[in-house]
């Protein structure tokens, strides 16, 4: 019942998400909330992401359950489930605010409300590593976002000259005679402080461990939807900037600390151990990825943009693919497993290495296409530097994970598979892997005229094209 | 009305040095509470924007969540807790006094060199939202507890909210509602966390939650 209604709310929220691409609502509560090109994008990942992680959780929850029916620990799981299921559409509605909220106050307000409702999913298996993950996480976000308060602030002052309303339209219409040692100081709080949630190194230290020690459904979540949310806050206030001629001031912080999260991940991924944290710093090297795109400009806008709808859908899926593995394996140990490839778990593993191939980039992967074209644009503005600590980071990073894929996938499989899967049962905790490789395969193959006109609209506003 | 206003700055200035040096955490949970009463006061004391009853009420609900519920959560989460231990600061408390007036001198300097477009009704009120922000974070990195951490994340959240009040902030009176709502949301939260970490840990030092890094070094 619980179950089926997630799936339910998942689906209508779905279908609803579609309907605006058809007819885009009016603007509600004097433009507070309002919808354009970009926040669409952003809520279509999302409502995609949802839908696939409810039918994910459905089965999860269903096999969860199976196992500890009997135990005595029935009555608590029971409990954590409903604490889990309303979290998680409390997040899904929090998410949904912050694509559709104009005025810079509501989006952080809403930003906030995503850290607080996603904490108690982070804590859902109940141990101490869990435990340790989730108070990282709130402490370390919540300081975060409390400096993005504080550019909330500033930017309030900046605007004072202007009628003093923090709506984003108002605010570009006006943005020429807003203040600018105000506006300067406000972009940097906030690209702090929404930078610390989006997982940009050196903010990123929370994010491996929530990453790792979450249900895999919530890592997924947070890896695809949840740091995008705070990447639209930070798009948010650049969209400022760029009206009042701060574009090339912030351009350079977003490439400086852009390089450094895919050095930072590069460097990380070498020596990694889990691979759900593999996984998690695979995300901020993608962070990385979407902030020097912006930085770039131009054409690697659209790049850009296109690497967030490819790494979203991808590392959902890989993350999926890693909690069927650990509820095979029972181990996030890379060394302990082998074989993924072999008969019981061929399907995971297939999918598994699929998904490697896709996240780093090889085509027809979409990320392939994003990634490419912010590395033309670099060589063509002759940027040489930045596309050769570009281009060899990401070599490092895909040696670094063909090293972790390749020895878990080949070789002969541990003897000790806990249960074994039946075919039947692992369809719907497969299938919706399956279903964002197939599409990521498909955006690098095909880009859909539609898809090209939304892009790009939403890449002019934020300066490119 | 002027000098009321600076006795309550001169006072935020001292709760500040105090919750540095406080061994009990009792003591520090009625400090954070009393500061954050006296900064929500600050927006109806300044007669800034001429009082509307949005101002009136955010005030007081602002003044009912610091001054009764976060105390009452905090005492609550202390007493579930069981901390029987005091502050523990890292470096001891002169280190964590000297700590706190640097801080106050460089908001000093931080604050002198913005611009600002129109005179404030007070001087000071800038550089000790800065300071009170400062301590809070330095709280935050300095304390073992979990708890003490919750309340540095108080302080903090006050000196911005004094920031605001102290800058404008004509805020329509729903966003400052749902900014209220959040800290609260968040202090509970935390608040559960606490609990939970005390009952899987038998006390809250956050040294214990140490396990998840890199480089583990294989046994």
């Amino acid at each position: 019942m619980r179950r089926g209604l997630i799936v339910l709310s998942c689906g209508v929220h779905l279908a609803l998400a579609c309907s605006v691409w058809v007819v885009r609502p009016d603007a509600l509560l004097n433009g507070y909330f309002a919808i354009d090109s970009l926040g669409l994008i952003f809520l279509t990942i999302t409502s995609l992401l949802f839908f696939g992680a409810a039918v994910y959780t459905a089965a999860y929850l269903a096999g969860q359950k199976e196992r500890t029916e009997h135990s005595a620990a029935y009555g608590e799981l029971f409990s954590v489930e409903a604490t889990f299921s309303g979290c998680l559409l409390l997040l899904l509605s929090t998410m949904t605010t912050v694509m559709v909220s104009q005025h810079l106050a509501v989006l952080w307000v809403a930003i906030e409300a995503t850290t607080l409702a996603s904490a108690p999913l982070i804590y859902f298996h109940r141990t101490k590593r869990s435990l340790e993950a989730t108070w990282k996480y709130l402490l370390i976000c919540s300081v975060g976002i409390a400096l993005a308060l504080l550019g909330i602030f500033f930017l309030a002052v900046a605007n004072m000259n202007n009628s003093g309303d923090l709506v984003l339209a108002k605010m570009l219409e006006n943005a020429g005679r807003m203040n600018m040692p105000w506006l300067k100081v406000a972009f940097l709080l906030l690209f702090v402080g929404y930078g610390t949630k989006m997982g940009l190194a050196p903010f990123h230290t929370w994010l491996p461990d929530a990453h790792s020690e979450a249900p895999s459904v919530v890592s997924a979540l947070l890896s695809g939807a949840l740091l995008n949310c705070a990447f639209l806050g930070i798009l948010r206030i650049y969209q400022i900037c760029l009206a009042s001629g701060l574009g090339q001031y912030c351009r350079e912080i977003f490439i400086v600390f852009g390089l450094l999260s895919v050095l930072f991940a590069a460097i990380f991924i070498l020596g990694q151990a889990d691979y759900k944290r593999m996984l998690a710093y695979s995300s901020v090297e993608h962070m990385g990825i979407l902030s020097l795109g912006l930085g770039l400009g131009q054409t690697a806008v659209f790049g850009a943009l296109i690497n967030m709808l490819g790494h979203s859908l991808t590392k959902a899926g890989l993350f999926f693919v890693a909690g069927n593995i650990l509820s095979y394996c029972k181990t996030k140990k890379i060394s302990d497993i082998h074989g993924l490839i072999m008969a019981p778990t061929q399907v995971t593993g297939i999918l598994w290495f699929l998904g490697f191939l896709l996240i780093t980039g090889t085509p027809p992967s979409g990320i392939f296409l994003g990634k490419f074209i912010i590395l033309k644009e670099a060589l063509f503005q002759g940027n040489y530097l930045i596309a050769l600590i570009f281009l060899s980071a990401l070599a490092i990073v895909f040696i670094g994970m063909a090293r972790i894929f390749i020895s878990m996938t080949q070789g002969l499989p541990a003897e000790n598979l806990s249960n074994t899967p039946s075919a039947q049962k692992t369809v719907w905790l497969t299938a919706p892997s399956a279903v964002f490789f197939a599409v990521v395969i498909i955006i690098g193959i095909y880009f859909p005229p539609w898809l090209t006109h939304i892009l790009s609209s939403a890449a002019k506003e934020l300066g490119g094209f | 009305m002027n000098s009321w206003i600076d006795l309550i700055i001169i006072l935020i200035v001292l709760m500040n040095l105090m919750m540095l040096s406080s061994s009990r955490i009792t003591t520090c949970i009625r400090i954070a509470a009393f500061q954050g009463v006296l900064i929500a006061l600050m927006p109806i004391m300044a007669g800034y924007h001429s009082m509307t009853t949005g101002v009136v009420i955010s005030s007081l609900v602002s003044i009912i969540l610091k001054g009764v519920v976060f105390p009452s959560l905090l005492f609550r989460a202390q007493r579930e807790a069981n901390i029987r231990k005091e502050v523990e600061p890292i470096g001891g408390y002169p280190l964590s006094l000297l700590a706190g007036v640097a801080m106050f001198l460089i908001s000093c300097w931080l604050s002198s060199r913005l611009p600002y477009a129109r005179p404030l009704f007070s001087e000071m009120v800038v550089p000790v939202s800065f300071a009170t922000f400062f301590t809070g974070v330095f709280i935050i990195v300095s304390r073992m507890k979990a708890l003490t951490q919750v309340l540095g994340y108080l302080v903090l959240e006050s000196g911005i909210y004094l920031f605001g009040a102290a800058l404008l902030v004509e805020q329509s009176f729903l966003v400052e509602l749902a900014i209220l709502l959040d800290i609260f949301v968040a202090v509970f939260v935390m608040g559960i966390a606490i609990f939970h970490i005390s009952r899987e840990f038998d006390n809250i030092d956050t040294q214990n939650l140490s396990e998840l890094k890199d480089w583990v070094v294989s046994k």
